[in-house]
Parts: structure tokens; C-alpha cells; sequence
């Protein structure tokens, strides 16, 4: 058995190391998985950085902000695996969400209006909005300032954004400390649950593909085990097909409410796998098509236009400076070479190419792929702009 | 050198600001992690925060480096990157520590020290806490299985002992485990005492 520790913190996002763990697909592959649960990204950062973990379920911008150095000790890092797409919900308190779209289908259904009632709604709000984040760099904070941008609302100056860990964010809510906050699930479930607040949007309305989770290990570590990344990889695989078989959500519900895992009632994490939550609470469930993906679509494969996606954004907001050194680095930390290696020869379905126009899908697309057919899904932004990897800078001038 | 302790285990945070006292240091200031404490940790400009790193709060500490434009100086993670075996005692010890930029590392690396020593000083403290709890938790339910077969198998202490015992060797358990076992078994029958 080979001895391998992954670091995560607690989400339903940490499904697929979750069930390679509990339903035998790690010892199948000859390993002895320990999960190592950590209460703050930094601490999942640092576990990895510093070697206590040989991998980490990691926030995508994160991980390419911790090899741009951006996010203390600068260390090349490397995802060759995706854990999953999609998955996070922004909820506003009671009282801010009275002055959006009364009608909580309508206000998901058009990310576009709803960006604008939101800019109405700072306004009419008693104070500045306080906005919890789980991270500068994560999904959530680049999702949520490129919808609310789209409103003319300046995130840095219009709304406050503190970070909080997403497990803490109910509680913070209900304490008054913060007016709402965007958190991967079940966290965003739970402030609804307890009727504190309202869903506003989910990430898959703003971008329907949106990178969410990666499977990160150091860049050193990884070139230097190839066999024993590419078998992970393979369980990591097979864990993640299961994860996405509709049949296998309650059991994966009750098993990630487990006290190791998520420590919540399976009752708040099955809608985050489902897609059908209430978005108020008393009001019948709607219908969120997508809201996590773990497999099908070739889910786990690193599109390394995403990760340029990432830099574009962290240009846009001034995390960075636009350079060809740092979109370098930034390609480099998605591995689609090394997913390649360790799947090729499993039959699945292979893109073709490793980057892609991020946005131009709006509809189910077969492509060209090196087994079999592959369907990628939708994967547009709300705003129906496109992303071009190889033209970044007329992109980012799109924005002004 | 103005040293914080950020932590809401009140007991670890004696435990390390007494350890930085007898070792000289005059200027350290606990703040627990909760209210408006980033505010206050930003007001007092530290040089150095010491922090449990496995604590929900350091996303919250990291954000505040990263925007506050009060601090004159920046403060990152372990000023001395090239200690690997410093960090490594560290990262085992559960300590993190945020050092001002140009805090020359011969006059951090004791504090670093010092806080992994009493991290792990406490970290044993609460393990021995533990046990004993434990230990006690046990004895009283053994107590309480020797008082059933006393009452209904009309033993001696001493007999009633040896039967938990030997039970326990045949079927290859924990004594404890044989003690549960025949408390919930006697419960389940409605039995008393």
C-alpha cells in the first residue's frame, strides 16, 4: 500500500476524495488514503507547502496564487485533476434580499437584471454591504465581482469583503456581522435553511462551466512520483464517476455528513448534490441544472484556458500585473498533459485540445476527442462574453 | 519587539505568553479571534502574530495583511523561507507565525522557538488531560458492570473483577469494552442500579 495524505476542507466539493477513501476506490489503487481535515484554506496552503500533505483539494485561484507567490511563501504548485465544477451559492440576509426580484426563480434565472437590482439595493441598504468571502482568491470572489462588475458596481469600493472560513459564515450572518456571503455547499444551504437568507444567485448562472476545486500537489512532488500521481489519478477517476451517478447521491449525502467529513445533517448537503433547494425558506424547491459536476463532460480534465481565465482576472483586479511570466506560471499550474498520461489508456473520452474559447458553448457540444465521444456542456458566461487564451489582453480591455 | 498572541483557547495563550515573559520579551498582547479583532490587531502594529495554524481564523488575518494599508511594513509567513527545519517543527507543532518584513530572523527565530516548544508542551498537557479523563470515564463504568454482577450473580468485588477479566481475555476485548457490553445489556433488560 502507498502511504499518501491529501489535505481538504470540509465541502461537498471534497466528495470525490471522500468516496475513494470510504468506498474502497484508493485501496483498489494500492493506497492508504488519510484525509487530513483543515478549518481555513491557509491551513490546507500550508500543509501542502510545507510537505505535511503530498496533495490538497485546493481553490483553483488559489492555487495558481500561491505559484505566483501572491499568497505567502511562493511554491510551484501543479493540478492535473479538477474534483469538480461548479458549486457555489451567494445568499443575501432577509432584509437585503427584499429589494431584488421578489420571484427567487426569475432573480437566478437572469444573472443580468438581478446584477442591476443588486447595484439598486446597495443603494437602498442602510449601510455599505458587508459580503463574506472564503477567500480573495477563490472562484467565488473572482465570480462574484465579474457578475456584480457587470452592473457597474466597483466590489473594492461599493461592498465590503471580509473573509471568513465558509463554515463560519451562518453563524456570522445571524450574529449581524456580515449582511450576506457567497460559499462553495452545502455553507450557502445552511443560512437558508435556518430562514436567515435568501439565495440571490449560484456560481452556475454566472459561468455554466466554472472552475471550482483542483487536486494540487507541488509541482517538485508530482514530477518526482509520476506513477504514483498517475494511479491516483485513475481512483480519483473512478471515485468521481461514481460521485456523478444520480443513484449514489443519498449515500454520498449521508457519507459527507459524517463529523470527518462535513459534520452536517445529510438533509443540507443532498440539494447541493441534487440541484434542488429552496431558494427561501417555506418556498418550493427550484430546479439548479449543473450546480456540481465530478466527472461527466470530462469534468476533472485542467483546461489550461481556465487557468488563464484566472490570470486574466486576477490582471483585471490588480491581484497582479498582466506579464508573460506570470500567464506562464499561471498555464503551467493546470497540468493537462499529466491528466492525459494517467488516463489515456483508460477508454474515457480525451479532449483533444487543452485549451478551448471559454464561453462560446450554449448549448451540449460533441468535440473532437481521442476516445470516444465527448460532450462538453454549456459553458457560458451571463454576459455572453468570450474568453480567448491567445487574445488576454483584448479581453481584459473589453472590461473598461 | 511587540509580540501577538491571537488565539481563543484562553488556557494555550497563558501558556505562551508566560513562556515569552520569562524569556524577557515585555511587549505581548493575547487577542482572542472574534468581534472587530482584525481592527484591533491592525491598530497595534505588530512585529510579530502568533497563531495556532490550524485556527479558522487565519484566512481572515491573511486578508487583512493583504489589503491593510495601516500596517507601514508588510508581515508574511516565517521570515526565514530557508529554514526548512525551523517551518517543519513548526507546521508538526501547529504554529504560525507572521513576521514584519526587515525583522532580521536571529531575533525571531527564538520566538518561532519558543512558541513550538510551548505548542508542544501544551499539546502533551492536553493529551495527559485526556487520558486521565479517560481513565476515569473507564474505571467508574467498570465500577459500575462489578456492581451489577455483584447484585445479580451475588459475587464479591474481587470475583466480580475476575469474571470482567477473564471474559475480557477470552473474547480478546478491552475490559471497558466487556463493562459497556453488560451495562447495556443490563439496561436493555430494565435491569436497575
Amino acid at each position: 500500500m502507498t502511504p499518501i495524505s491529501i489535505a481538504f476542507l470540509p465541502l461537498t466539493d471534497c466528495a470525490v476524495l471522500a468516496a475513494a477513501k470510504e468506498k474502497g476506490f484508493a485501496a483498489d489503487a494500492g493506497f492508504d488514503l488519510r484525509l487530513i481535515r483543515t478549518t481555513s484554506w491557509a491551513e490546507t496552503r500550508d500543509r501542502l507547502v510545507y510537505g505535511q500533505a503530498e496533495a490538497a483539494h485546493l481553490l483553483a485561484p488559489l492555487a495558481v496564487g500561491v505559484s505566483l507567490g501572491i499568497s505567502q511563501h511562493r511554491c510551484p504548485l501543479a493540478a492535473p485533476f479538477k474534483l469538480n465544477v461548479n458549486g457555489n451559492i451567494f445568499v443575501m440576509g432577509n432584509e437585503f434580499a427584499q429589494a431584488l426580484d421578489p420571484d427567487p426563480v426569475r432573480r437566478i434565472e437572469d444573472p443580468l437584471a438581478t446584477a442591476h437590482d443588486f447595484a439598486v439595493a446597495i443603494g437602498l441598504y442602510r449601510r455599505k454591504p458587508i459580503v463574506g468571502m472564503v477567500h480573495r482568491l477563490s472562484s467565488h470572489a473572482l465570480a462574484l465581482r465579474y457578475w456584480l462588475a457587470s452592473a457597474g458596481i466597483d466590489p473594492d469600493r461599493d461592498i465590503a469583503m471580509p473573509v471568513l472560513p465558509p463554515s463560519f459564515m451562518a453563524d456570522a450572518l445571524r450574529a449581524g456581522e456580515i449582511d450576506g456571503y457567497i460559499a462553495g455547499s452545502p455553507w450557502g444551504l445552511v443560512a437558508v435553511d435556518q430562514g436567515l437568507a435568501e439565495t440571490v444567485m449560484v456560481s452556475a448562472r454566472i459561468w455554466q462551466r466554472g472552475v471550482e476545486k483542483l487536486l494540487t500537489f507541488r509541482e517538485e512532488w508530482m514530477e518526482a512520483h509520476p506513477e504514483t500521481v498517475d494511479r491516483l489519478i485513475v481512483a480519483l477517476s473512478a471515485a468521481a464517476a461514481w460521485c456523478d451517478e444520480p443513484g449514489n447521491r443519498e449515500e454520498l449525502a449521508t457519507l459527507l455528513s459524517a463529523r470527518d467529513y462535513i459534520g452536517l445533517d445529510a438533509r443540507i448537503i443532498l440539494p447541493s448534490l441534487t440541484g434542488t433547494f429552496p431558494v427561501r425558506s417555506g418556498m418550493p424547491a427550484v430546479e439548479v441544472p449543473d450546480a456540481m459536476i465530478f466527472h461527466r463532460e470530462a469534468a476533472g480534465f485542467p483546461w489550461k484556458s481556465q487557468a488563464l481565465w484566472i490570470y486574466s482576472q486576477f490582471v483585471r483586479w490588480g491581484f497582479i500585473k498582466a506579464s508573460p511570466e506570470n500567464e506562464r506560471i499561471t498555464g503551467n499550474v493546470f497540468r493537462s498533459d499529466v491528466y492525459r498520461r494517467a488516463l489515456g489508456m483508460s477508454g474515457q473520452p480525451m479532449p483533444g485540445a487543452s485549451m478551448k474559447l471559454e464561453g462560446s458553448l450554449s448549448s451540449p457540444l460533441p468535440v473532437g476527442s481521442s476516445s470516444g465521444t465527448l460532450t462538453l456542456g454549456p459553458d457560458r458566461f451571463f454576459d455572453d462574453r468570450v474568453f480567448d487564451p491567445s487574445n488576454i489582453e483584448e479581453y481584459l480591455r473589453s472590461f473598461k | 519587539m511587540r509580540i501577538v498572541i491571537v488565539d481563543d483557547s484562553g488556557l494555550r495563550a497563558t501558556v505562551l505568553r508566560d513562556g515569552l515573559c520569562e524569556a524577557g520579551y515585555d511587549d505581548i498582547h493575547v487577542v482572542p479571534p472574534s468581534g472587530a479583532w482584525v481592527a484591533t490587531l491592525e491598530r497595534m502594529a505588530p512585529d510579530v502574530v502568533l497563531m495556532d495554524l490550524g485556527s479558522p481564523s487565519r484566512d481572515t488575518l491573511e486578508e487583512m495583511l493583504a489589503v491593510s494599508r495601516a500596517l507601514a511594513r508588510p508581515i508574511a509567513m516565517f521570515v526565514d523561507q530557508s529554514d526548512d527545519q525551523m517551518i517543519g517543527a513548526a507546521v508538526d507543532a501547529g504554529v504560525s507565525a507572521y513576521v514584519v518584513d526587515g525583522l532580521r530572523k536571529e531575533r525571531v527565530r527564538p520566538v518561532v522557538d519558543l512558541a513550538i516548544r510551548r505548542f508542544n508542551a501544551f499539546a502533551r498537557m492536553q493529551a495527559d488531560l485526556n487520558e486521565a479523563r479517560t481513565a476515569l470515564a473507564e474505571r467508574k463504568t467498570i465500577d459500575r458492570a462489578k456492581a451489577i454482577l455483584m447484585e445479580n450473580r451475588k459475587l464479591t468485588e474481587a470475583e466480580a473483577y475476575t469474571l470482567l477479566r477473564t471474559t475480557a481475555m477470552n473474547q480478546s476485548r478491552r475490559m471497558i469494552e466487556v463493562a459497556e457490553a453488560l451495562i447495556t445489556a443490563h439496561d436493555l433488560l430494565g435491569g436497575k442500579s
